[in-house]
């Protein structure tokens, strides 16, 4: 059957209800929370902080070093093995690379920063969450930089473009699914992420990267919000 | 300051019966604890003890039984010390103490026989149900093992069975089945610094400890578990007196955990 409604009701163009957070754990110099659909990402940041072994520091740039774990219990259907596999590997690297272009790195020779990105739970879209998490608690880190990085996935269900698809959409059997993960940088309207499964058209490419740059700018709203309520918090 | 001169200010401080942020020896941070926080999982808890915070979930899977409990079930109990939740904690490998925090909790529910295992069975021999509890640790604020053991708790009470027909496990469904649990353990942990006693430490307590003792309790005040730490030996008394500051403590936490119970 053809893909035409959405089976949760959505517009083509929504993201799934997004709730995001600040300072959401204690111990770390900045963390964030940001929720999209059922799918949770959990962002701290430490540093930054002395860099070992020393053979990797960088007298020129502070390194950024993140780390992308789902939860064993966060996935669809089985238990998922603790530790890291490939797939976490790439996402974390995927995720640095996104973030390293709004960073001023060069501000903290030989250290680093670490990013720890956490799934609770997961249904679909996690990467992007997680690169939305990592940047609000870059930002509540108080970690120089020059902008923050939204990300949602796009992609094409059927003959549909549409944003933020969800496990079911993902997995549809019925029709044929691409799913693009992107991530923006809003003041300059580059992107830092970009990823495909599926084949895509280079006029539904199109389509695709700009309706996730509108629902970027209106992720990086919600992610700003939540700063301003967490400082403006600790003014009162 | 080094670690001798801090232990010995602890030690001053709780020889006046009050702690550096203002409580008592036996008296516990606020506890919360809210059921149902990971949609994915069977059932899921997560705890806050003041700014300490873990979430435990459980995943649901069939395999065969073990051969010398061919009736029975199988539980397994792991826990992960995020490197997200203290400066630290490092990634790689479970540590020493996540190995030993899930070994303490896990004996505590597998001794108590927490969960009625015969009841996990489905064909005497051939197919059972293994309960997996994952602890992972958000925040350390001291007291990690406490929190964990209600969290496992928790997250137990709050499994139920996913859809199997025989052939597939359907984990998109969750049946009106709930997880047979029949005995509640709850660990409570008792430091020692010097010569006084004293539970839920906060996390510069817990660094400077000279002794701890978790005594994992049951409804009837009965002790299903016990795990000693630290590098202070004990007295026969000292242990006594240990079991019970737990046995005194353990009712308010228990009284949290059916708060919780729906």
């Amino acid at each position: 059957m053809a893909y035409i409604k959405r089976h949760d009701g959505r517009k083509m163009e929504d993201f799934r209800p997004v709730e995001a957070k600040v300072g959401v754990v204690k111990r770390a110099d900045g963390s964030a929370m940001f929720k999209i659909g059922d799918t949770v990402a959990l962002a701290t940041v430490y540093g930054p902080r002395e860099l070992h072994p020393r053979f990797l520091q960088n007298p020129e740039r502070g390194v950024l070093r993140v780390s992308y774990n789902m939860m064993p219990f966060s996935g669809q259907g089985d238990r998922v093995r603790p530790g890291p596999n490939r797939r976490a590997k790439e996402i974390a690297m995927v995720t640095e690379k996104a973030l390293f272009p709004v960073l001023n790195l060069e501000n903290y020779p030989n250290a680093v920063v670490d990013v720890m990105i956490e799934l609770p739970q997961t249904d679909a879209g996690s990467r992007c969450a997680g690169i939305c998490a990592a940047s609000m608690a870059l930002a509540d880190a108080g970690i120089t930089m020059k902008d923050m990085v939204p990300a949602v996935s796009v992609g094409r269900v059927g003959k549909q473009i549409l944003v933020d698809l969800d496990y079911y959409e993902e997995a549809y059997d019925e029709e044929t699914v691409a799913d693009i993960p992107v991530a923006l940088i809003p003041s300059t309207d580059e992107f830092t992420l970009l990823q495909m499964d599926g084949d895509v058209t280079r006029e539904q490419l199109k389509e695709a990267l700009e309706m996730g740059k509108f629902a970027c700018k209106k992720i990086y709203d919600i992610q700003k919000q939540a700063l301003k309520d967490k400082f403006a918090g600790d003014l009162k | 300051m080094s670690k001798d001169n801090m232990k010995d200010l602890f030690s001053k401080y709780l020889e006046t019966g009050i702690r550096f942020d203002g409580r008592k020896l036996d008296e516990f941070r606020d506890i919360s604890i809210e059921v149902g926080v990971s949609k994915t999982a069977e059932g899921s808890a997560q705890v806050k003890i003041g700014d300490t915070e873990v979430i435990a979930g459980v995943k649901l899977s069939i395999g065969a039984p073990y051969p010398d409990t061919p009736e029975e079930g199988a539980l397994m109990v792991g826990a992960e010390f995020l490197p997200m939740s203290s400066p630290d904690f490092e990634s790689g490998p479970p540590g020493i103490e996540s190995i030993e925090l899930a070994r303490v909790i896990d004996r505590g529910i597998r001794e108590s026989h927490a969960v009625d295992n015969k009841k996990l069975c489905i064909t005497k021999g051939e197919q059972v149900w293994t309960v997996s509890v994952d602890i992972c640790t958000v925040n350390d604020d001291g007291n990690l093992l406490d929190a964990s053991g209600l969290a496992t708790l928790a997250a137990l009470m709050d499994s139920y069975f996913p859809e199997f027909d025989g052939v597939a496990v359907d984990y998109k469904k969750k049946s009106k089945k709930k997880l047979p649990i029949v005995k509640y353990p709850i660990p409570i942990t008792v430091y020692k610094i010097g010569e006084k006693l004293f539970v839920d430490p906060s996390i510069d307590e817990a660094d400077h400890y000279d002794a701890r003792l978790t005594v994992t309790m049951l409804e009837n005040d009965l002790v299903c578990a016990l795990q000693k730490g630290g590098s202070a030996p004990l007295t026969a008394e000292q242990i006594d007196e240990m079991v019970a500051l737990a046995q005194k403590t353990a009712p308010k936490l228990r009284k949290k955990l059916q708060g919780n119970k729906k």
